[in-house]
Parts: structure tokens; sequence; C-alpha cells
């Protein structure tokens, strides 16, 4: 047995060291009846080699970029991550420690999360983070959950309907059980209608914008903004982190909480999972937040360390009455963020989002030209844009899939009226033969009628 | 210093009374149990309370206790201090480390509590 | 903390914003093949950013460098033994990693044609398919990321379940033995705590149990064994009980490791359990995540798991039989983005591949074997409250020590003087001083023996010389840490502590 040290001798002599005559003896606590008899009846034992031979099969039957080009995005995000980024999380020292509870062996992992939180607060503007949630949608119903925190009179979140489809969805399952009242603010040309706000947002807790939208679009956060305050209700923005290279922090235009989905930073797509929720807000809100925070302390001969800090806002000691049940993170994806951000840099990633820019841009502007083909919206947009066809999308995604290439995500999923319309995600890896080779499979699709 | 006049509860609050309003706080074997604070979260300032009610939660790193009133009134002052010096509790319980100041619905409430020596009573059985 | 404090302060590795120089970067973008752009025109200068983030700028070698001295402070258990109790740090094989690294795997987007995703679909539906025969549960959802979103996933299937039926009830019974998180779940789902005081032996006691169970009761959470390491003997009764109301039964799978291949939850009448498939199952724990919490429940509770569920039909063509059912009108909803965390998934998988029923089966008994064989070696030394035979931890309690003035926190920290981690400490809340201890299978009788060794030597220490241990550790990174301090003068972020 590879894993396990223990032989067949090492357990007799085990047992008889603690008076068992058989394994059996052990079992005395488990009534004999509740017993399972017989075997499992799973596969293996499959050796090493023959284990890798059928993961390879199995990951052989997925198509991944290399075989295609893909346009895929909608929160998850294709960016080139450096070697060393796994390499640093694939230090054993790291993915195989535990949760730091022993801060006095746990310096590396706690001390990284720090840098994490410092580096999202830097992003977002914001004066405090916490260590990561489990994802950009579960990080928006968390902050929901701290608004309501918060505002203890106030009963009701306001979403607007351009936040990511997913993250909304989480946040209906979390609020329902609670009995607390989800107000969906409508769309104006892609992006929320402030009137509706307006309206909407009388007694809410919170109203939470995505910026850039799930579109790509930027919203009207400055006005939305206006509507929260007049209303008293806390804006919670959830914002694409590359984006900050080139847009402007949620912290000037008044967030209060700040969540965001932070796979894009040094970690894989990997069919959306593991991906990093995060965190940000002002120190006043510090010990609403969920999850593990970790702060700086000294030991006892004047060193700076770090330590889990407002421990009491969890789940181990509050129980019931705990900001959150969350306590394993998302740590090692954490750390990959911290990696790939400290290899980038602020040049680095201002660049970065810079080119993301102009190449979504020059695939837009591409795309439109295609006959038959336009720009659903016009607002100014990130990384992400909506085109739409003159027929249905899954027929033209079916088509271009067959020639290897993923023309983005079918809105009819998530928006029915939008049926026609593909979301065009692009990164910094595409160049410009990859768009133009989209382009050029879209138009010959359209034209040949295949479509 | 002295205990003597203060009222006690079993759930470990002091309270001082002075006409129609009491200091009240956390006594100090109870800030000792707890160790270092370090938050003390206080309610708002013209907040009715009955007895029983949850007052206040004090936190040292790794417990949460709750502050009870231990008797109906009016919450007319809260000490400031602690918001930036929580372990004034831990320094002085019965003096700079009080919590609140409480207006009384009825005075004669504080019978019902124990006289300090009663308290130590409590705190050694 | 004022200037001359900071200064004072001495460091250890410095924090990546006293690292680097302007300009410098690790990383080089492809060659901006596509026309520039002027940000401030393309998205109005209102939307542009002015200035910063101000990240440092390192190149590769600094970056490295400075997570390589960062790693080198941690305790991991690729170093050594790593017995914290309730958390199941087992060795995680190294072929698991190399399989998760599969670039068919990481390089898979969720949104990509099903067609395109067969090998991914196909090793979550058999993962499903094996987690349903190891519990003999009936369905299983992989989507909860972690263990505590796999309780708030299952609390909120009972709400639905008894939803369906009229009324959600109003109340979940826990023992005062549980984890912090099945009081802290139950209430993200909208239900009351009523918490149970154990009997003597720390098993639930079914007379309590009885006083507290009606019509209200939505369900009891039961970790089995115990948070004591302790088999909960009365589970049959325990459980009709609280089907005796219409409530369901939850089990808290996170001491699951000492049950596999023999008793299957399922069998014995638990409706809906969760999994930690970073426990149990070998995935790395990553120093706080990834991990992964599958909910399995009974045929009855399957329609209300969250969307979407993974479906085989052999009907449809080849490259197409595995899927995405979005069509489930009882679902309680999403509770991840996309469903959960996909590569912890993998190492799951290629884990139960690996051992077998047979290697399954011997993981649980060399769990026991290993947690007996050191309770025997220490029972002398520590006071041991629940003496029986134990499951695959045991609880020992430092009230002894405490006599000479050495807490179980000094205890714990004097075993990193040794090089072994502590164990957890303080927990369960029921026992004073508690020092809770799991082996794991993975553990040699050779390590165990050598931490008996340290532990007796410690507890010697506490009689001869407290102050050694009181004054532990020294032989860390940094030595004892004022936590106090880091709550009352608050600096989590660089920016923040700067300002």
């Amino acid at each position: 047995m590879p894993y396990i040290p223990n032989t067949d001798k090492d357990r007799m002599e085990m047992l008889r060291t603690v008076g068992a005559s058989s394994f059996d003896d052990l079992l005395t606590n488990i009534p004999e009846s509740l017993r399972l008899r017989g075997d499992l009846d799973v596969p293996g034992p499959l050796s090493e080699p023959e284990l890798m031979m059928h993961m390879e099969r199995l990951a052989g039957l997925n198509k991944v970029p290399g075989e295609v080009t893909s346009f895929l995005g909608g929160g998850v995000y294709d960016h080139a991550v450096p070697a060393a980024v796994h390499h640093i999380t694939g230090l054993p020292h790291f993915y195989t420690a535990y949760t730091p509870y022993q801060a006095e062996v746990s310096q590396g992992t706690l001390q990284a999360i720090y840098e994490f939180q410092s580096l999202i607060a830097e992003l977002t503007g914001m004066e405090v983070a916490n260590a990561s949630l489990y994802d950009g949608a579960t990080a928006v119903a968390e902050a929901a959950l701290m608004a309501l925190g918060i505002q203890r009179k106030r009963r009701k979140i306001c979403v607007s309907e351009s936040v990511n489809p997913a993250a909304r969805a989480v946040l209906r399952t979390y609020l329902a059980a609670w009995g607390i009242e989800l107000v969906e603010i409508p769309l104006e040309g892609g992006v929320t209608d402030v009137g509706a706000a307006a309206g909407a947002g009388a007694d809410a807790a919170a109203v939470i914008v995505q910026q850039p939208n799930f579109f790509g679009l930027l919203e009207p956060v400055e006005a939305i903004s206006a509507v929260a305050e007049e209303t008293g209700a806390l804006l919670v923005a959830s914002v694409d982190p590359i984006s900050l290279g080139v847009i402007r922090p949620p912290a000037e235009y008044g967030a209060a909480i700040v969540v965001g989905e932070g796979q894009s930073l040094g970690s894989p797509v990997a069919y959306g999972g593991p991906l990093l929720g995060f965190m940000a807000t002002n120190a006043k809100h510090a010990r609403r937040m969920p999850g593990r925070i970790i702060g700086t302390t000294t030991d006892t001969e004047g060193r700076r360390g770090y330590v889990m800090t407002l421990q009491t806002r969890e789940q181990h000691i509050r129980r019931e009455k705990a900001t959150s049940n969350i306590c394993t993170n998302q740590g090692l994806v954490a750390l990959a963020a911290t990696a790939y951000l400290s290899i980038l840099g602020g040049t680095g990633l201002r660049e970065l989002a810079s080119h993301v820019l102009a190449k979504s841009h020059y695939a837009a502007s591409e795309l439109a030209g295609v006959p038959g083909v336009k720009l659903r919206f016009d607002g100014s947009f990130f990384r992400e844009f909506v085109i739409e066809l003159p027929v249905e999308s899954s027929v033209v995604k079916e088509a271009l899939t067959d020639i290897g290439i993923w023309p983005g995500i079918k809105c009819g999923c998530y928006y029915p009226e939008m049926d026609n319309c593909l979301l065009v995600s692009v990164t910094e890896k595409h160049s410009r033969r990859d768009i133009d080779s989209l382009v050029s499979g879209l138009a010959a699709v359209l034209a040949t009628g295949e479509a | 210093m002295s205990t003597a006049g203060l009222r006690f509860t079993e759930s470990h609050e002091w309270l001082k009374v002075d006409g129609e309003e009491a200091l009240m706080g956390l006594s100090d074997y109870a800030q000792h149990e707890l160790g270092d604070i370090v938050f003390v979260e206080l309610p708002e300032e013209g907040t009715a309370v009955s007895a029983g009610d949850v007052l206040a939660t004090v936190e040292s790193v790794k417990s949460v206790s709750e502050v009870y009133s231990p008797v109906a009134g009016e919450v007319v002052e809260i000490n400031g201090d602690l918001e930036d010096s929580p372990d004034l509790i831990n320094t002085d319980a019965y003096g700079d480390g009080w919590l609140i100041k409480l207006k009384l619905t009825d005075v004669a409430e504080i019978d019902r509590l124990m006289s300090d020596d009663e308290y130590e009573a409590h705190t050694k059985g | 903390m004022t200037g001359s404090e900071k200064t004072r302060e001495t460091i250890v590795e410095p924090t990546i914003f006293e690292l680097g120089r302007p300009g410098r970067c690790g990383f080089r973008l492809p060659e901006l093949d596509v026309p520039a752009l002027d940000p401030a025109e393309v998205l109005g200068a209102g939307n542009v950013r002015q200035a910063g983030p101000d990240i440092p700028d390192l190149s590769e070698p600094e970056a490295v460098r400075h997570f390589t001295r960062l790693a080198e402070l941690n305790h991991h258990v690729d170093r050594g033994f790593y017995p914290l109790g309730s958390c199941t740090m087992k060795y995680n094989p190294k072929v698991n990693e190399d399989a998760a690294a599969l670039p068919g795997f990481t390089r898979l987007h969720p949104e990509a044609e099903e067609r395109c995703c067969q090998g991914s679909l196909s090793l979550m539906y058999h993962l499903s398919r094996h987690l349903c025969e190891i519990s003999g549960m009936d369905a299983v959802t992989l989507e909860p990321p972690a263990g505590a979103s796999g309780e708030l996933t299952g609390m909120l299937i009972v709400r639905a379940y008894h939803t369906a039926r009229g009324n959600p009830r109003s109340k979940v019974i826990v023992p005062d033995s549980a984890h912090g998180t099945n009081p802290a779940s139950l209430t993200l789902a909208g239900y009351d705590a009523v918490e149970i005081v154990s009997d003597d032996e720390g098993r639930i006691d079914t007379e309590e149990l009885r006083k507290v169970v009606d019509e209200e009761t939505a369900a009891i959470m039961i970790t089995n064994p115990n948070t004591l390491g302790v088999f909960e003997t009365h589970i049959e009764e325990i459980i009709e009980i609280v089907h005796g109301v219409g409530g369901l039964v939850y089990m808290d799978g996170a001491n699951l490791n000492a049950l596999l291949g023999i008793v299957r939850p399922g069998d014995i009448g638990f409706d809906v359990m969760h999994f930690n498939l970073h426990k149990t199952f070998s995935a790395p724990h990553g120093g706080g995540g990834p991990g992964s919490g599958p909910v399995g429940v009974k045929a009855a509770l399957a329609p209300y798991l969250p969307y979407p569920v993974i479906s085989r039909d052999d009907a449809r063509p080849e490259g197409r039989k595995y899927h995405f059912d979005y069509d489930r009108p009882e679902s309680i909803g999403k509770v991840h983005g996309v469903y959960g965390n996909f590569l912890v998934a993998v190492k799951a998988y290629a884990y139960i591949l690996s051992l077998g029923p047979a290697g399954l089966r011997r993981v649980a008994e060399n769990a026991l074997i290993n947690a007996n064989y050191l309770q025997a070696a220490l029972r002398e030394h520590y006071d041991l409250p629940h003496g029986d035979y134990c499951q695959h931890e045991f609880v020992l309690s430092a009230s002894r020590q405490k006599e000479h003035g050495v807490k179980a926190l000094d205890i714990a920290k004097r075993l990193l003087d040794f090089g072994v981690h502590a164990p957890t400490i303080y927990f369960p809340l029921i026992v004073k001083e508690a020092l809770m201890i799991e082996p794991t299978e993975t553990e040699s009788r050779e390590s165990l023996d050598h931490f008996a060794e340290v532990m007796k030597e410690i507890a010697r220490e506490s009689e001869s010389d407290p102050a050694v241990v009181q004054g532990a550790p020294t032989a860390t990174p940094v030595s004892r840490l004022d936590e106090a301090r880091a709550a009352k003068d608050l600096d989590v972020t660089w920016k923040r502590r700067n300002a």
C-alpha cells in the first residue's frame, strides 16, 4: 500500500499493545447490525501508471485551447499564467499545510495571505480585505448578508440584472432561507437603469452592481452610487481585478463592500473550480466581514509576525451568531493571485489591462464588420462585448465549434430575449490571427448558410 | 478599588446607583476570566432595555461574552474611551472600565441584585 | 501602532511591498499586434484609473525567492506529523497532483459545449457514484466548494423537503460537541439551533434528545464518529426518535475516514450528509483551501439538490452521453458560481481508484489502529476523559498539567519545538484543556512512537520545568505571537498600515 505504511505485522503488534486480539475488537462501539457486510463496489486498485493512463484518457476526452481557439469568458478567463506561479503554489510547504492554526509554524502561509489582502486593498482602493471566499458568486451573496448585518432594520437586497447570472442565482439561494426580499433592477441599453434603481433602492440594505458588468459594459456607477446614498443602501460592487489596471477603483465611487472573482489572477480556468472570491471593505466594517482575516503583530522578541485575527467573528467561536459559516476558503488560489500580482507588478498589470482593452476593441470592430453582425450595445466596454447575429446563436456556436472555434457564451441561456447574441471575451493571449480567424470563421458560417 | 455599595448579577455585571441613574460594568472576576479584552460593542444612547436584554458584547482574542442589562432602563451614556482602549476593563473594571450609564425605570429593581459580599461568595462557590 | 514601536520591530522576511524597484517585471506580454488605444478615450476619462495600483515591481527571481523563503517558514504534511484532530491531515499522494495538472482538465472552460467536456463530466459522474457507494446515499452533488458550504447546502435541502410538506419547521438540534460550522450553517439556512448536552461518555444523551424533539424539529446534525472520536452507539435509537417526529438526520462527514468500508451512513438511516474531499479523500488542504464538500442524499431528497446535476443518458449519441441537467424545478438553487472545485474532485477520484475497495477499508482500519495505539501510549501521561477504544481520533485533557500552570496551549506550542504540529486544542468544548489527536493512517508506527515520546517528555517538563513549556516555542521562525495586540491594533493591509 503506497500511502499506508503499517504492514500486517505492524498492525498485529500494535493491536496487541492496545490489548486487542483483532481489528474487530476496536469496533465494539459499533453495533454489529450496523456494519457493512462485504466489500464496497468501487473500482481499483490501480497502479500509478494505470491510474495516469486512465486520467490522461479522461482528460483527452475534453477539448481545450491548443486544439481549439476559445473566446469564452463570463467571469472565468483564460489569461497567461507565468510558470513561476504554479511552481510557487506547487511547493509542498504551501499546498500540504493546513489552515494556519499554529501561527509560529505557519508564517509563510500567513504572510502570503496578508500580502494578498494588501494587494486586494490596493487594487480596489478599500482599506481592509479578507483572506478569500469560495468564488465571485458566493462573495456577492456573502456581501449581501454582510450588508444585512450592518443594516439590521432592512430586509431587502437590490441587484442589477447585469450582475453575473451565476452570482445572482447563488444570491437567491442564500437569501431565500432568511425570507429576504430580492429585487432585480432592470437594464437599459445593457446597463443598470438608474431610474429603476432609484425606485427599487428604498429600504434596501444594499444595491449590488458589477463593474464591468456581465456584458463587459461599464456601468453608470457614479449615478448608482448616488441612488444608493440617497436611499441609505450600501453600494456593493463586484469587480474584475484585471480591469482595475485601467479602470477606476470602486473606493472612488463610494462602494462600501467590494467583491469579485480572482481566478484571472494566476489560476487556470479549470472547468470553473477552484475559483477565488475576494472581499474588501472599509475599516469601520472590518468586524462585519465573513471569513479569515490575517493581521500583523509581534512575537516575544519583537519580531513582526502574522496571526489569524478578529476570530471572534467566526463560527468556531461565535457558532450560530457568526458572521458566516465559512472556514476553509481558497488559500492556495489566493497564494497564486499573490504570486501572480508580484510577478506582474503594478506596471505589468496596467500594461496587461491596456492590451486586453486594445485587443477586445479590435475584435469588436472587426466582428461588427461581418455582414449581418452588429454590436448589441453602444456603451464602453472592457474585455467582453455582445454581438448580435442574424440567426440563433446556438446554431452559429455549433458550426464554429466544428471548425475548432468557440466564439463565446450564448446569452440566451441567461437572458431569454438575447437568443441571437453571443458574449465574446478577449484576453492578451489572443493574437490578431486568433481574432481574425474568429471573424473569418463567423463570416464563412453565416455566408454558407450552415447557420 | 472598593466594591462596597456596588450591586452584582450572577452573570458578572456590576451596577453603581446614583439617584435614578446607574453606571454599569463587568466585574473584576469576569475581566480576569476573559483575559485581554480587545473589543467592546456598546448600544446606542437612547436604547430602551428590559432586565436580561443583551446590552453589549465584550470580546477577548478567543471568546465573546454578552453583557446583560441587570435592570430595565434607558441607555443615557456609553463609555466612548472603550473604543480605543478596551483594555480599560482589564485595568480598572470598577472605574474607567465602566460600560454604560443607565436611567433606571424602577430603582427598587436593584434590590434583587447581590451585594458585593454575596457576589464574592457566588464567585467562590 | 506608534512609529517608534514600528522601528523596534525586526523582520523575518520583508513583504513584497518592501521589495523590488519600479519598472522591474517578471513577465513579458506578447507584442501588441493590434492598434494601441488610449483608455481615457475609449472608456471615458471619468472611468479611468488615475493612479496606481501601488503594486511593487519585482523580477521573477526576486518573487520566487520571496515566496520560497516564506514557504520555508511553514510546517506541512510532507515535512512531518500533523495530528490536528478532526482535520484528517493525511499524506497527499503526488500522482493525484499530476492528474489534476493535466491540461485537459486545467484548460477546460466551464462554458465549453458539453460535447467538449465529456472527460470532466464522466469523471464527476463516476466520482458521485463512488461517493454514493461509499456512503450508502442515493444521489450526490459536487457543487459545494467546502465542508461548510456542504453543510449549508444540506440544511437548505432539509428546508426545501419540509417546505414541500407544508412547513419548513423552525429548529435543528446539535450536540454540544459539534463543530462550530454546524450551528453557523443551520442559522444561515434560517433555522434556530437547539443545543443538547452530551452524556458522561461524550455521546448524545437520548433522554435529553427526547426532551427537545417535537413537530418543529427539522433535523438533527450529527458528527459520527463524534468529535471525541466516539461512535454514537445508540445511533439507531437517535435516528428513530428524530424520524418519529418527521425530522431528518444529517451527518457531518468530517470524520468519515473512520467509517470507510465499515459503516455506510445511508444504510443506518442518515438522510443527508456532506463529505470533505480534502480530508477523507486525500486532496491537500492548500493552507486553507480549496476544499470540496459534496453532499449526498437519499432518493426522497434528490429533487432538492442544487442545480445543475450531472446526468448520464446512454440514448444520446456517443460524445454527448454525460450532461448537466438544469431542469430541476424543486432545486434549492445554486450554491457555487460553477460546479464546485473540480480539480479537487479530480484528486479524490484518483485517490479512490488507486486504493480500490480493500484499500479504502484499510484506510479506516489503520486510522483506527494508529489512534488506539497512540491513545494507549499516552493515557498514563495525560488525562483521558473518555477511555474506551476510540475510532480514528481521541481527546486528551491537560487538566493534570494545568495544576503546574501548563495549559493545553502551552503544550501545543512546545510540540512545535520538536518539529511536529500541535493537535487541535480547546475543542471539543465539552473537554477542559482539550488536546484532540488524529494521527491518520498515513503515519508509520515509528512516527507515532516518536510523537508519543515527545508528548511524554512534555508531560515530564510540565512537572519539572513548567517555564520551558510556558515559554515555548523557541525553535520556530518566530516565538509566541501576541494575538491580543493583533486584534487591538488592527493591521490587515499594508496600505492601511502605512496610511
